[in-house]
């Protein structure tokens, strides 16, 4: 018997109850409400028949999940303990082969064996797995049975179903939430455990404050003393994403949402800003290529007319632009957002005492709104240093310290996505420098999304 | 003090005069063909009904109902015999010299003194620090919160009480040296003993500045104002004497509207 069938005839078997028991809850009811006490049935039929069909789902499906996880050891071990399997050779990885082959032909996915060994197996393997998959079925049918059969037996008018079944439901969506936290603290471990084994390799110190970087001389076998110094790809990551970036987007940014919130009039507005908003859609690649094959190489043509030496046609200055025009969308919304939370009787107040609308706007609703804006900004911020689209394509890999924008800098994203790609062995500190890089921008930009949070909130609680 | 007979002896000495005044909000007629002079030396109070028109009408005055745009005024109001609808009138100088008040107290999130000299700066009245100074202090004793803020001026406008607040926008309003202050309910958010400060204040402002106010407390309008208008669905109804509105109202509406009939 399949998967599929198997979870479709649970399912069968669930509605099955569902019906079952609130056609017996809805008896109960009419009986209930036509004796003197009216009114005594707990919970709505619906609500048995809902915790009958759950006791009759979950413990199968339970069963289930874990049995096709343990299926597979106990199949392989009741194939070792037939006689054919005796004149297995005893090293591990020959029996490994051999077994997996067995169980490749006795699931149709391979058609004949390379090795008579595996042939022989065939037959055991087939016998084990049809023997223990046809027990697992028998046993989820029966743990059906049994739930349903045990809910089924509570149906009561004074039985609270209800909740029972409000009780599960809060656990499944608990389950759900913590399912998210849960991934996430598990990409963290694992982002820490890859860094230590790095730091075990090379000192942290070096790596942080360290200014040479060239992994492949450390992979080419000349040691991992001095080629992992990180300060080039943290100096580009912020001349790019903070510095360059930030330049394009924080005026252009606040000048918009200055723009669309005191001047714009409403039909401006409402074609106007979700276009704004649609950059903010737009795939990052898109904005790689843009960056790699239009701005790169005008600003290298300009930065050669204007005779700019270190010119390169990979450069923060293109890289930098693009991302501030990409970053725009999330400046503008932000300062939007906060500009509209100032209270409309704050530009009363300002109107009224005679002030024009630019001195409202810059004495009254910029200051007040500022906070705001700041926390927009460094969630920009934040974004922008974890891009990696655009400066993989258009920012160059050259490990430069320059202050230079028509030069070629690297990043932080763009080393681990050149440290990871290609054949590489995970053991080495050059793949698993990566791993440290990450960690470092994984902390920088948590704390500037938690400080940014921390700032955006403490602003709203003001007028509120 | 004088009593409310003596006080409406003092002579009609208008400031700005309205006439036949239509506000639209879109098609939607908000005041119809009003009429009516606001004196120099008097306190007028609006009352009316809430949506009566009373706080549009007065937002036409200093012209902030430009600020909505879908609202339109038709006919002529003047100030100082000057159309304020007049395109050569340049709307920044008409609200230096007509201030306003608003319902709830609208300290903007800066310093008291900040707070007070942000007129000032704006229509550059002053340029040295002395001279703002003696500016801060002038209007805040005007707006009798002096002696209550002089040794903490650098705090924050918006920590101070809710009627210390509306104190400070009424000095605020001041400190630009208006012809008119217009007072939208200012009252309206704050407690009995706040509000009695307010009234006091008025009196006090009485004569130097032409004050308009609207108010849906009647008490209120008797103490305060030597001219009442009442409004009604959008047209005056009636206006005179304060002490005449309330003992002898001429009009059925006035007087049922100040029994309590309704409203």
């Amino acid at each position: 018997m399949t998967g599929p069938a198997i979870l479709l005839l649970l399912l069968g078997l669930g509605v099955a109850a569902w019906v079952s028991a609130r056609a017996r809850a809805t008896r109960l009811q009419t009986a209930a409400n036509a004796g003197p006490a009216r009114g005594a049935m707990h919970s709505l039929p619906s609500y048995h028949g809902w915790y009958v069909a759950l006791w009759t789902l979950v413990p199968a499906l339970l069963f289930l999940a874990v049995w096709t996880n343990v299926m597979p050891g106990l199949v392989t071990e009741s194939v070792l303990a037939d006689p054919a399997a005796q004149s297995l050779p005893s090293d591990s990885f020959g029996r490994g082969a051999i077994l997996s082959e067995a169980r490749n032909i006795a699931s149709g996915k391979q058609a004949m064996a390379f090795n008579p060994a595996a042939q022989a197996l065939v037959e055991p393997y087939r016998a084990a797995t049809s023997k223990f998959g046809t027990g697992g079925v028998v046993l989820a049918l029966i743990l059906a049975f049994a739930g349903g059969a045990f809910a089924f037996t509570r149906i009561r008018p004074d039985f609270r179903a209800r909740t029972r079944v409000e009780r599960l439901v809060m656990a499944l969506l608990l389950g759900a939430s913590l399912l998210a936290i849960v991934t996430t603290v598990g990409i963290v471990a694992s982002l820490l455990w890859e860094s230590l084994r790095f730091f075990s390799m090379v000192n942290p110190f070096e790596f942080l404050f360290g200014t040479k970087w060239s992994p492949q001389s450390a992979a080419m076998g000349f040691g991992n003393e001095g080629a992992f110094g990180a300060v080039p790809l943290f100096w580009g990551t912020i001349f790019i994403g903070a510095i360059i970036a930030m330049v394009v987007a924080i005026p252009l940014g606040l000048m918009s949402a200055i723009y669309l919130t005191q001047y714009a009039r409403p039909n401006t507005r409402k074609w106007m800003k979700p276009i704004l908003e649609v950059l903010a859609g737009v795939p990052t690649v898109v904005y790689g290529y843009f960056a790699a094959l239009t701005i790169a190489p005008a600003l290298r043509d300009f930065a050669v007319a204007v005779g700019i030496s270190g010119a390169s046609s990979e450069s923060a200055l293109a890289a930098g632009l693009v991302m501030g025009v990409m970053i725009i969308p999330f400046v503008s919304s932000m300062a939007d957002d906060s500009i509209a939370a100032v209270p409309q009787a704050m530009r009363d107040g300002s109107l009224a005492m005679g002030a024009t609308t630019s001195e409202t706007i810059k004495r009254v609703l910029i200051p007040a709104a500022l906070p705001g804006v700041v926390g927009g900004v460094l969630l920009a911020v934040s974004r922008a240093i974890g891009e990696t689209m655009i400066v993989v394509m258009a920012a160059g890999l050259a490990a430069n310290m320059t202050l230079n924008p028509f030069s070629s800098v690297t990043t932080v994203t763009t080393q681990i996505v050149q440290l990871l790609t290609g054949d590489q062995e995970f053991d080495s500190a050059k793949t698993l420098a990566a791993f440290a890089l990450g960690l470092v921008l994984f902390i920088v930009t948590l704390l500037l999304n938690i400080v940014a949070l921390r700032v955006v909130k403490k602003y709203r609680e003001a007028y509120e | 003090m004088l009593t409310e007979e003596q006080q409406a002896l003092k002579p009609n000495n208008p400031k700005m005069t309205a006439r036949d005044v239509n506000v639209f909000y879109g098609a939607k007629q908000a005041i119809n063909k009003v009429s009516i002079d606001v004196d120099m030396d008097n306190v007028t109070a609006f009352i009316g009904p809430s949506g009566c028109g009373k706080s549009t009408f007065l937002r036409t005055l200093n012209r902030m109902n430009d600020t909505v745009a879908s609202a339109r005024v038709e006919g002529e109001i003047t100030l100082d015999g000057e159309n304020i609808y007049a395109p050569s009138m340049d709307v920044v100088q008409l609200r230096a010299r007509v201030g306003m008040v608003f319902q709830k107290p609208n300290p903007f999130p800066k310093s008291i003194y900040e707070n007070i000299a942000y007129g000032p700066r704006i229509h550059g009245l002053a340029s040295a620090k002395a001279d703002m100074d003696v500016i801060v202090e002038k209007s805040l004793r005007r707006a009798g919160l002096w002696e209550e803020v002089k040794d903490r001026l650098n705090e924050s406008g918006t920590a101070l009480s809710g009627g210390q607040q509306q104190r400070l926008c009424i000095g605020r309003a001041i400190a630009v040296e208006p012809e008119v202050i217009l007072m939208d309910e200012p009252c309206s958010a704050l407690d009995p003993i706040a509000t009695a400060k307010i009234e006091e204040l008025i009196h006090e402002l009485r004569g130097r500045y032409a004050i308009v106010i609207v108010t849906h407390n009647m008490q209120q309008a008797a103490r305060v104002s030597q001219r009442t208008a009442f409004f009604h669905l959008g047209t005056l109804v009636e206006y005179g004497v304060t002490s005449d509105i309330f003992t002898n109202p001429k009009a059925d509406r006035t007087r049922d509207y100040i029994t309590g009939r309704y409203g």
